[in-house]
């Protein structure tokens, strides 16, 4: 074992999933997000351009319709994904205690998963009640 | 489990300040950011779909001096993101990793963030 430049362990490199344990799944779905989140976010801020100072009822009404509401959606979920997988990375970066790295890792999936699920409900009653 | 020598991180603190690693680690500041703002996001969306009580408190913050720095910051983080992440995604490629090229990439995304930015309240303030 270890021949020079190589550093990691036999079972590792059998394993062949390197340090993270995991295939590039994670790494994967960080860039297809990203790529996703590139036309949403422009779409996204015209809207947000075109509703400043608007009242309630107009972005109520805006948002009720079915091409802002999907853009919404899709941004809700690409963003709340990307948001999963990158504060991930940040917190196995810097907390070193297994336990604790655990506990934050789920504290922010479950977070992600129940306001980006409170963002799409939002939106889907804006359109109900436009309907 | 066998005991590997690997090497090890040296002290962030001995280095000068280097174009390449303060956009490097603004971009994990910036993400982060992004992520606490999502929250004001999703207040906002929330707040849209409850009613024009909770939409008054949600746009009345927004819009006060304090809501409006905040929105300013979160406009800048979102853009810095955007256009570094692009960078990003061009080196997952295997592109623009020349010392010139990462450079100039680096300065662009500093310009370009700072004028969308401006680009984007400039509007939002003309066509309000």
């Amino acid at each position: 074992m270890g021949s020079k430049g190589n550093y990691r362990s036999p079972l590792a490199r059998v394993r062949g999933l390197g340090a993270a344990k995991s295939g590039v799944e994670h790494w994967w779905l960080q860039r297809a997000s990203a790529i996703a989140l590139l036309p949403l976010v422009i779409v996204f801020t015209a809207f947000a351009i075109s509703l400043t100072g608007a009242s309630h009822a107009e972005v109520a009404a805006f948002l009720g319709r079915p091409l802002p509401a999907g853009v919404t959606i899709l941004l809700v979920i690409a963003a709340f994904w990307h948001l999963k997988l990158g504060g991930q990375v940040i917190i196995e970066d810097y907390v070193s205690h297994e336990g604790v790295k655990l506990a934050c890792v789920l504290a922010l999936t479950f977070a992600t998963v129940a306001v980006g699920l409170a963002c799409i409900l939002a939106v889907l009653r804006l359109v109900v009640a436009g309907a | 489990m066998a005991h590997i020598e690997r090497p090890i991180s040296p002290h962030l603190q001995i280095y000068k300040p280097q174009i390449s690693s303060v956009l490097s680690i603004l971009h994990r500041i910036t993400g982060a950011a992004l992520g606490f703002g999502l929250l004001l996001f999703a207040w906002w969306l929330i707040a849209a779909a409850s009613g024009p009580e909770a939409f008054a408190r949600a746009s009345g913050f927004i819009g006060s001096v304090l809501g409006r720095l905040i929105l300013f910051g979160f406009t800048w983080a979102l853009f810095y993101h955007f256009c570094n992440g692009i960078r990003h995604l061009f080196w997952d490629m295997g592109k623009g990793f020349e010392l010139p090229v990462m450079h100039r990439t680096g300065w662009a995304v500093v310009a370009g963030s700072a004028v969308l930015t401006i680009l984007v309240w400039v509007l939002a303030y003309a066509l309000r």
